[in-house]
């Protein structure tokens, strides 16, 4: 693959999935003949890059800011007394580090029980002939049109007669596995090889054997990409928690946030700013750093 | 599995191999499936047996114990001027929204694929940073940005606009989260084009520059065609998005004012909030129809081959 600053924004794309998968499909990248660039494009597309991080970057002067300097008309746009009050309410009176390690606990699982079970499930459909494969990837890939909401009462019906409310388990469990999951691990196992497989049978190794020592090493850039997506995922899911964690020791970061923010803090801005920044800025980090793993894993899966 | 020599002991090896390999696969698969029936597929089926009953919460340590009322609680929803305005909300919030985003995102995708080599990544990383942050906590920041008093109207101000209390007014309510909604999405779907612009044959484009065809007649006849694809598959799941519209009124206005921006789903999660278990699996369900409604009509508009 080329990395000569003349290749485009698509090629360069394909370089990260390139570079990131270990067995390129994809065909090597033609130059191609581009006209020059042309300084308006950088103006509106630098335009539009204020307007998208414009937010981020009000959220993060906002949550230095006391009260009455956001409520000021016209506001300021550089704090000009910056504290860290806010952010010492957040972990002090309002508890955000029991959410914030809550959030981490809930996002592990959920991601561990993914990788474990969309890789199995995913070897199955990829690479190994069965009565009833069909039926099966049917099943799972109808599953991903139905929308949260339409399971969301019966499972709380069955969470509440298993009694887990207000319970890890109970905001883990549902989300242990994923249809998209599957789908990414199935459609990543599909570009390996079959002769590989092939020659650990002829080495004498079982499927089990097979699956541990041959193709879960090879399948790196997807648990990555599998990684990051069931982490986010976990990370700002809403719905569900906002249904199980019924009381405050078990509120995720955005079940809290978004409780508070209706309550009596309401009118703290700068307070709720901080809490959006503890929501925010660590996924914003990681995306930061991984960035070419997310744009990967969305354009193999085309979902967030 | 094919036999070579079909003879019957062959063939019974075979079909053995074959009921083996069939048990592995299914060894492999069982730890899903089992998850899958109890966490997704049986609340599925579940919730469309809901639908049809009389369930609320009293009923709740004996599930089975309800009766069964037929389509009385779709009937019921639909005489609800509140549920009907939410379906309204909701397919405004589609029809504005998914276009706008696809428009933006395609324009976005496009600049970044024509000639700009210089900080690329930066684009990218920074259009596409709002769809990995949590939307709860992004709707707490835009809803301040949309004060009255806030950021937006001070930079209306600044060209002698006065903007409107954005989220208290019934006008504006809706449209202000079309706007951050398109805002949000642009990420995914512009990653989603810059992929799909790459099947583009660039001999198409070279041919039809030597026949002198410009920029535009270029981009109309040769990259949407060949896009198509690509185009429908963002209408499908952009569209599937915006159906489920839930946090951003949550966190902003609660639907209100005045419900000018109670969504379908919103609904839902308040009669599911009232303990009306069965009907709100029905407002649910008729949701799910209008998202495979709105997959076919897309499939329909632009999935027809050339």
């Amino acid at each position: 693959m080329s990395a000569t600053t003349k290749d485009t924004a698509v090629s360069d794309a394909a370089r990260d999935a390139a570079s990131a998968r270990s067995t390129s499909t994809g065909s090597p990248s033609r130059r191609r003949r581009r006209p020059r660039p042309r300084w308006w494009l950088y103006v509106v597309l630098t335009l539009g890059l204020v307007a998208m991080v414009m937010p981020f970057v009000w959220m993060l002067l906002g949550s230095f800011k006391t009260t009455a300097e956001i409520r000021q008309y016209p506001t300021n746009f550089w704090p000009i007394e910056p504290t860290i009050d806010n952010y010492t309410q957040l972990f002090g009176r309002l508890d955000f580090a029991t959410f914030f390690t809550n959030s981490i606990i809930v996002a592990v699982f959920v991601t561990l029980g993914n990788i474990v079970f969309s890789s199995m499930v995913g070897y199955a459909l990829a690479k190994l002939e069965f009565r009833g494969k069909k039926v099966l990837f049917v099943l799972v890939l109808g599953t991903l049109m139905v929308p949260g909401v339409v399971t969301f009462v019966p499972l709380f019906v069955l969470t509440a007669n298993l009694g887990l409310v207000n319970s890890y388990p109970g905001m883990i469990l549902p989300f242990l596995i994923t249809p998209l999951g599957v789908f990414l691990m199935r459609q990543f196992m599909l570009s390996l090889p079959d002769d590989i497989i092939e020659a650990a049978r002829i080495d004498g190794a079982g499927e089990w054997r097979t699956f541990l020592s041959v193709i879960m090493p090879l399948c790196g850039p997807a648990v990555a990409t599998l990684t990051i997506l069931t982490f986010l995922g976990s990370w700002n899911n809403f719905l569900w928690p906002l249904v199980v964690a019924t009381s405050e020791d078990k509120y995720t970061l955005p079940v809290a946030l978004a409780l508070y923010s209706v309550g009596q803090n309401a009118a703290q801005y700068g307070l709720m700013m901080a809490g959006a920044v503890v929501v925010v800025v660590p996924v914003l980090l990681i995306f930061v750093v991984l960035q070419r793993y997310f744009v990967q894993g969305i354009a193999l899966t085309g979902i967030k | 599995m094919a036999t070579l020599a079909p003879q019957a002991p062959a063939r019974a090896r075979a079909s053995r191999r074959s009921r083996h390999a069939t048990l592995v696969a299914w060894g492999f698969a069982a730890p899903f499936l089992i998850l899958f029936l109890v966490f997704m597929a049986g609340p599925i089926v579940a919730s469309l047996m809901m639908s049809f009953t009389d369930l609320t919460t009293r009923d709740l340590q004996t599930p089975f114990n309800v009766n069964f009322v037929g389509f009385e609680n779709y009937a019921e929803l639909f005489a609800d001027p509140r549920f009907v305005r939410s379906l309204l909300n909701t397919a405004v919030f589609v029809i504005v929204g998914v276009p706008l985003t696809m428009a933006l995102a395609l324009a976005v995708a496009l600049a970044l694929n024509t000639g700009i080599a210089k900080f690329r990544t930066v684009f990218r990383v920074g259009y596409y940073a709002p769809v990995v942050t949590s939307i709860v906590a992004i709707a707490i920041v835009w809803r301040f940005i949309l004060q009255p008093d806030g950021l937006l109207n001070g930079f209306l101000g600044w060209f002698g606009i006065a903007g409107p209390g954005w989220l208290q007014s019934t006008t504006w309510a809706l449209p202000s989260l079309i706007l951050m909604a398109v805002w949000r999405n642009i990420g995914t779907l512009m990653v989603i084009f810059l992929a799909g612009l790459q099947g583009v044959p660039k001999e198409h484009h070279e041919a039809a520059m030597v026949d002198g065809a410009n920029a535009f007649q270029r981009f109309g006849n040769i990259t949407i065609p060949a896009m198509r694809p690509t185009l429908l598959f963002a209408a499908v799941i952009t569209g599937i998005g915006f159906l489920q519209f839930f946090e951003e009124p949550f966190v902003m206005t609660r639907g209100g004012p005045l419900d000018a921006t109670l969504s379908a789903a919103m609904y839902t999660f308040n009669q599911f909030g009232f303990g009306n278990y069965s009907y709100a699996s029905a407002a649910s369900y008729v949701l799910f129809l209008a998202i495979v409604a709105l997959s076919l009509i897309q499939f329909r508009l632009l999935g027809k081959k050339d």
